[in-house]
């Protein structure tokens, strides 16, 4: 095999690798998209605050720890103590439940009805209050988050595959952390079409989505349901929260990553789980082949632009994306 | 007036059995607006009770009472022998009170056999992670739920359509899915809003016919809106008459056919 094409193949497989961590975060988004509607822009920033949470409690920080010295006096910031990594996350799930809860009794309950473009409104509301939020919860500082998922290159597949070319070909590097992301990715996916195809709680939040009046006819409690949905975004977030926090700190950049999610919904269509995951694995592989092929060519940094000019290719000639929903019309 | 406890036997021979639901002096007021006032009657197990009136007489305003989507300003709401605590439209659902929509609330995204099943939702009981695995009690439960569904779509005669997404079916078939979905929940009592309305004569006498076999094969107690006066006179065991927020006769088909109130305000009256 010639080295050019074993590069292209370790590009690829990069690619595919980087286009899961997309996915993760345009999961979110699908969620609460298909249970409500809403296109959630806070989902971003949940990503920040929940892995903001997860070091927070790991580390034993006193949360609001500037604002109490500032109004006491005193000079609290952390309580001394150490949280295993698996406590931690099991405390961080459920204070995004209570978000989720107070989301839905604060900011929702009350736009019951509205258009979707006042609701999306809202959750831009919720995203600029839930960063300065996290920031006067657990500070601006930029911090490393570590519960134990293997980072660096993986010498393993690296050796086995240094054969395969010439003496110049090395094998292939492929990062540990995204090897796990994917298995992570995976099993999140498995575990949501499960959940929103076969359970009752599944069955009731597309029916939800459908149509509130003939829910409530059926037994469904909305508030219930919105509350469970945003849970599950809550808790997607914190799976991409911990996935990306990992790999590049846990910083305000981290909620830019929602930003990465709109190509890859586009692509693969609001409201599919499948259609996040293909979405993302496209915009993956296709930026880092794209940057391979053609971006010696032009200069580079096509990565900063590729996955936008996708996703506007396919606005203009198939608006739904890959797997959403047809819009059908009777006339 | 008949008693509480004990039924009557109708024209062709079917037992009616005791109240099952009672509505005592009920007023709806939307601010100033008086949708219904003072209003009493009861729903008897196992009969066709029907609301008519002309339009804006308060006929669905009524039926919003009773399925909770409207909560009123005066007076009770007695279910089963007991006066029902103020309820959210998804308790009275659990409760057993069925209802279709003047409008068709559908979900539309889902096929028909899933609308059909979004009726059963009450009804399972198995935990979320047994049903996400599909094992064990989830899989039996589902089953079970999914034979019902089934025997409903059949009795109903929408086999040919059980994949179909609702989006795609004309509006009589619509309403009839609304009729499964409503069923499927086997309910205590099953609120139909105009399942008449907007259809052609064909229709409309298949839908009669529908309601008429329900009662019969289900037992299932029914109370309908409609204003077509012909066809409430042929289904309905007792009819309230309505008119303008009032109740202007309460009886069998043939009393209030013959009620002096209900002649005026169906057919008008000189005002001199």
């Amino acid at each position: 095999m010639s080295d050019q094409f074993l590069f292209a193949t370790e590009v690829f497989i990069n690619g595919l690798m980087a286009g899961v961590l997309y996915a993760l975060v345009a999961l979110g988004f699908v969620l609460i998209y298909k249970a409500s509607g809403i296109f959630n822009y806070a989902q971003g920033v949940m990503a920040l605050f929940a892995a903001m949470t997860l070091v927070g409690i790991m580390e034993g920080q006193v949360p609001f720890s500037h604002i109490i010295n500032a109004i006491f006096g005193t000079e609290v910031h952390h309580f001394g103590w150490h949280v295993p990594a698996l406590l931690a996350i099991l405390l961080t799930v459920g204070v995004m439940v209570v978000f989720a809860w107070l989301v839905q009794r604060v900011v929702m309950r009350h736009l019951v009805g509205q258009e979707p473009i006042i609701l999306f409104m809202a959750t831009i509301g919720l995203a600029y209050f839930l960063e300065g939020f996290s920031d006067l919860m657990w500070g601006s500082e930029i911090k490393t988050l570590d519960i134990g998922l293997p980072q660096g290159g993986s010498f393993l597949i690296e050796d086995m595959t240094a054969g395969l070319g010439s003496d110049n070909f090395y094998g292939f590097f492929i990062d540990n952390l995204d090897i796990v992301a994917t298995g992570i990715a995976v099993l999140l996916v498995m575990a949501l079409v499960a959940f929103s195809q076969y359970t009752k709680q599944g069955r009731a939040m597309r029916a939800v989505a459908d149509d509130h009046q003939a829910a409530l006819s059926v037994g469904i409690s909305l508030n219930f349901i919105w509350v469970m949905v945003w849970s599950v975004a809550g808790f997607v977030a914190l799976v991409a929260g911990i996935v990306w926090g990992t790999k590049s700190g846990v910083q305000f950049s981290l909620s830019l990553i929602a930003l990465k999610a709109l190509p890859v919904l586009m692509l693969g269509g609001f409201t599919s789980i499948p259609g996040a995951i293909v979405g993302g694995l496209i915009i993956g592989v296709g930026e880092k082949l794209f940057e391979f092929a053609i971006g010696p060519m032009v200069g580079g940094a096509t990565e900063n632009w590729f996955a936008y000019v996708l996703a506007l290719l396919f606005l203009v000639f198939r608006p739904q994306g890959l797997f959403g929903d047809k819009i059908i019309e009777r006339v | 007036m008949l008693d509480a406890s004990e039924g009557y036997t109708t024209e062709d021979g079917r037992k009616i059995g005791g109240v099952v639901m009672e509505m005592k002096n009920i007023t709806l007021r939307f601010g100033g607006v008086v949708a219904i006032k003072d209003i009493s009657f009861d729903i008897r197990e196992g009969e066709i009770r029907a609301i008519i009136g002309p339009n804006g007489a308060g006929k669905s305003s009524m039926l919003n009472v009773i399925s909770g989507f409207y909560i009123p300003s005066e007076g009770e709401v007695w279910f089963h022998g007991s006066k029902r605590p103020q309820m959210r439209p998804y308790e009275v659902a659990r409760q057993g009170i069925a209802r279709t929509f003047q409008n068709i609330a559908l979900f539309e995204g889902m096929s028909v056999l899933d609308n059909v099943m979004t009726g059963r939702l009450t009804n399972m009981k198995s935990g979320l992670i047994s049903q996400a695995l599909w094992k064990g009690k989830a899989e039996a439960e589902e089953v079970a739920n999914r034979e019902i569904a089934e025997k409903i779509i059949d009795f109903l005669e929408i086999q040919h359509i059980r994949k179909t997404p609702v989006a795609r079916l004309p509006y009589g078939l619509k309403k009839r899915v609304e009729l499964a979905r409503a069923l499927a929940a086997e309910p205590k009592l099953l609120l139909l809003d105009e399942p008449m309305a907007g259809m052609n004569v064909e229709e409309k006498e298949d839908m009669s016919r529908f309601i008429l076999d329900v009662n019969d094969e289900f037992g299932t107690t029914i109370a309908l809106i409609e204003h077509d006066m012909g066809v409430v006179m042929d289904l309905s065991d007792r009819v309230v008459v309505m008119d303008y927020g009032k109740k202007i006769g309460d009886g069998t088909p043939d009393e209030v056919r013959n009620n002096q109130d209900v002649i005026d305000a169906y057919l008008g009256v000189a005002h001199d």
